[in-house]
């Protein structure tokens, strides 16, 4: 099934484990993740999907387990060496660089990711690229403005952009639609959508149902720190155990 | 305004103030000046690592003590042995060199430490490396060290207007490199790391090798200040050149006058530094430290960002036409939810 | 280095002794920063309050110092209270506290021990009290009486404030407010008042460990300086907020920088609690008996 590691998959989770002092947050959790996928990472709310993503991105480090990047172990490589090599993700709550412009914000991850993988661009085309980042999400009017300026789905929509601009393989949202309107989580929706058809592989978390299910091609489960559930989204919906997780016993 | 230009025009500045203070015709201008230069160096130093990257250093008394020790070695060295004592520009790259060095050691033993933490970790090897010179007696210990100023230095005349134009250069050259960094790739990377470092990793910037740089040049510029001192003041002590006096004046000037630019410590030092000395011989030196006091506690409540910030404020001008920065530091209640 | 049994036991049980005093000195810290996360860089310029306190009324009245600090607690615990709103209102609101508050109260530090010395000079104070003086002798022992004092009651305040933080409503509210303010306002509590009450229980503290401190040996301004890294050092090495942890990392500190003292020479003492705090800091930040 999906367990066992392909050559050809992009990222790779063995047995990873996490605890917090007496706190088991992740239980031998497993995934495998292909070139290419557009995959969906849902549970309930404390059931660890960030803490999954924070030790996947290097903010965290596990106890146990192994993460494979792009056929590489990650095994105590630093954040930002991770997001070098095509790994990154945008935050839960947005964590914009505040005392900048939305520009330099987006200028950031150019200027220390896609340069640091040989690529020499001017000071010009830097610019520019950051504009058209920021046109991709509607916010280019605002590229002089700063983060304080800008209200909440503006402020997801720059989280996401300035993972995209870090040019990556592997793109992770984390609940980058919470709070959004119908037509707001479309929009995103069909933002990674675009994404991922140039080839970025996206894994969506996400407690919006409907977003999960129509942008998934599979779907992962995660309760109590556990992987209960792995396969296509309708397969994975008719699972009881996913049933009894979400509708409570 | 591209660097060389920049260096330039400060360089006439000071060339400039340099003919004032010879048309005052009094050498305590000089002596006056060459702590409030000192001053410059020491907030723009400080506001490197604490104003650009967020890390508060509360050691800046150690890497000044360890240039001016560095030179009082040498000194001892060269008199002993019957040497020619080294120029000061010398002796100014080799205090650099230690504190840069010891700056570095610093940085990767505490830089993985978060604020606060990292913030006492700086006062604590203050004081470890407070003790060690304390115990070495070759460069006097607690009985403290001597060097014998020159009378003279040609075509200058008194020795003390030397040291000032020395301490003078390596002000413009400070607030050179300050700017420098700010219009710089390292720059955004050091604000990356003020506003959010998680952020940053996860966009990229490596968090732990640019604040190993912030720390470095940092302790450097303080260690060079530090160098000539002895010089300056003849009769060296531990507990005064490692005085949490040292501390309290780099962290206040930068904050009065504003940690987000160059500008700031510039303003800072000018304004508090000669503040200080007219406080100093019209009333009392202790006086001196409560008004530093003071003026930090009221413009940390008041004016957080400092002078340049409240001119920002005045003036409502957009910080990119004012001194060419592309930030601002945020004063408003946090917007992020 | 002379060694002597007589020499090391005197060492070991006078670092036991001062340990004690060094954990009340501690223990106001120990709440401010190790519950509140409020780094009071100040905490020693009001300990240093409190002996300045002790000495005015000791030679003006001849009042007992420890007398004095006690009734004068209420009136550091306003200082407190007052303090922290400041405090609270110009940086903690903003999320500001890292750079700012801690300017903040560096800046109050240097405001506290300068206006001292503008008002009482430089010279060294000392009190006057029975204990101040003879001494007890056990066999090698040689306790004087003026650190065996001070040493039982800051025991009694350590006994005293951790029975309010484990039994009382109040104390229980400080121990939360620092891990679930939330769960603090569903319950009614208002999170800002609990860390008002437990910032001006920590500054009430330094009323007394003044008056330990001038009672063990003379007080100037400055001699607060020497107590900010060994304030901190004891706080992150007994865990951060426990004060059994505090009590025993004080002995311990206190222990080391006797024997250093005794056997190498007080001019390395410094050196002791402030490589301890880098030690600590760099291999286990969660201290003794962390959190």
């Amino acid at each position: 099934m999906s367990d066992r590691p392909q050559v050809q998959d992009l990222l790779q989770v063995q047995n990873l484990g996490k605890r917090f002092g007496g706190f088991v947050a992740l239980e031998n959790i497993s995934l495998s993740v292909p070139a290419g996928e557009r995959l969906g990472l849902i549970g309930p709310n404390g059931s660890g999907k960030s803490t999954l993503v924070n030790c996947i991105c290097g903010t965290l480090r596990n106890e146990q387990g192994v993460v494979r990047f792009d056929g590489r172990r990650l095994d105590g490589l630093e954040a930002h060496r991770r997001t070098h090599l095509g790994l990154a993700r945008s935050f839960q709550l947005p964590r914009p660089f505040v005392s900048m412009s939305l520009l330099d914000n987006i200028r950031i991850p150019l200027l220390y990711t896609v340069a640091a993988r040989g690529t020499h661009h001017g000071a010009r085309e830097i610019e520019e690229r950051c504009f058209d980042l920021l046109r991709e999400v509607g916010l280019d009017a605002k590229a002089r403005r700063m983060p304080r300026d800008l209200t909440q789905v503006e402020m997801r929509k720059l989280e996401l952009v300035r993972a995209m601009a870090a040019e990556p393989k592997l793109l992770i949202a984390d609940e980058a639609m919470a709070g959004l309107t119908h037509s707001e989580v479309e929009e995103i929706l069909s933002l990674l959508v675009r994404l991922n058809e140039h080839g970025v592989t996206v894994i969506l978390i996400e407690h919006i149902m409907r977003a999960v299910m129509s942008f998934s091609r599979r779907l992962v489960v995660l309760v109590s720190g556990k992987k209960i559930a792995d396969g296509s989204p309708d397969d994975v919906m008719r699972n009881p155990e996913v049933e009894r997780a979400y509708l409570g016993q | 305004m591209r660097t060389p230009v920049f260096f330039a025009l400060w360089v006439g500045i000071a060339a400039a103030v340099l003919a004032l203070a010879f048309a005052t015709g009094n050498d305590y201008v000089f002596f006056a000046g060459y702590v409030v230069m000192q001053y410059v160096v020491l907030s723009t130093a400080w506001n490197i690592l604490g104003g650009y990257c967020g890390y508060v250093n509360f050691g800046s008394a150690a890497f000044f003590a360890l240039g001016a020790y560095s030179t009082v070695a040498i000194y001892k060295f060269t008199s002993e042995n019957d040497l020619y004592g080294l120029p000061i520009p010398v002796l100014m790259l080799i205090g650099g060199a230690v504190s840069g060095v010891v700056g570095f050691g610093m940085g990767y033993l505490t830089l993985r430490l978060r604020g606060a933490f990292f913030a006492i970790a700086t006062l604590a090897l203050a004081v470890v490396l407070q003790t060690l010179v304390v115990n070495w007696d070759y460069v006097g210990g607690s009985r403290g060290a001597y060097v014998v100023r020159p009378e003279e230095f040609a075509p200058l005349g008194n020795y003390i207007r030397y040291l000032f134009l020395i301490m003078m250069l390596l002000a413009v050259a400070a607030i050179t490199v300050a700017r420098m960094i700010e219009h710089s790739r390292l720059g955004y990377g050091f604000a990356t790391i003020r506003d959010d470092e998680l952020a940053a990793e996860a966009s990229g910037v490596p968090t732990l090798r640019l604040k190993l740089i912030a720390t470095t040049i940092s302790g450097a510029l303080m260690g060079m200040a530090g160098a000539p001192f002895p010089y300056y003041i003849g009769y060296l002590q531990p507990s005064s050149t490692f005085g949490l006096d040292y501390a309290v004046n780099s962290i206040a000037m930068p904050l009065i006058g504003g940690t987000t630019s160059w500008v700031g410590p510039l303003i800072g030092a000018v304004l508090l530094g000669s503040l200080q000395q007219i406080a100093t011989v019209t009333i009392s030196s202790a006086v001196n430290l409560l008004i530093v006091g003071c003026l930090l506690v009221g413009f940390v409540i008041v004016a957080p960002n400092g002078i340049v910030g409240l001119v920002h404020k005045y003036w409502q001008r957009k910080p990119d036409d004012f001194v060419g920065r592309r930030r601002v530091e945020t004063d408003s209640p946090e917007a992020v939810p | 280095m002379i060694f002597s049994y007589d020499l090391l036991i005197n060492a070991i049980v006078s670092g036991i002794l001062i340990g004690g005093f060094y954990a009340a000195v501690t223990c106001g810290v120990s709440i401010s920063f190790g519950i509140l996360d409020i780094v009071n860089i100040a905490h020693p310029a009001f300990i240093i309050l409190g002996s300045y306190t002790a000495y005015i009324v000791n030679t003006t009245y001849g009042f007992d110092p420890i007398l004095t600090a006690i009734v004068m607690l209420p009136l550091f615990y306003a200082l407190g209270a007052g303090i922290y709103q400041v405090y609270y209102v110009s940086f903690e609101k903003y999320g500001q506290e890292s750079l700012r508050g801690l300017a903040f109260f560096f800046g109050i530090l240097f405001i506290t021990e300068v206006s001292l010395v503008l008002y009482f000079g430089v010279d060294y104070r000392y009190v006057d009290a029975a204990y101040i003086g003879p001494a007890w002798h056990f066999g090698l022992l040689d306790i004087p009486l003026r650190i065996l004092v001070p040493f039982l009651v800051s025991l009694l305040l350590i006994a005293v404030l951790q029975t309010i933080l484990t039994r009382t409503f109040i104390g229980r509210a400080i121990m939360a407010v620092s891990q679930d303010q939330l769960a603090l306002r569903l319950l009614g509590v208002n999170p800002i008042r609990i860390k008002r009450i437990a910032f001006g229980i920590s500054i009430a503290t330094a009323s007394l460990a003044g008056a330990f401190l001038i009672i063990i040996q003379p007080v100037e301004p400055s001699v607060g300086r020497e107590y900010i890294g060994r304030v901190f050092a004891i706080c992150v090495l007994g865990g951060m907020g426990s004060l059994p942890g505090t009590v025993i990392a004080a002995m311990l500190i206190g222990i080391v920088e006797s024997l250093t003292a005794t056997f190498y020479g007080p001019s390395w003492a410094p050196a002791v609690s402030f490589g301890f705090l880098l030690l600590t800091l760099a291999v286990r930040p969660a201290g003794l008996m962390g959190r």
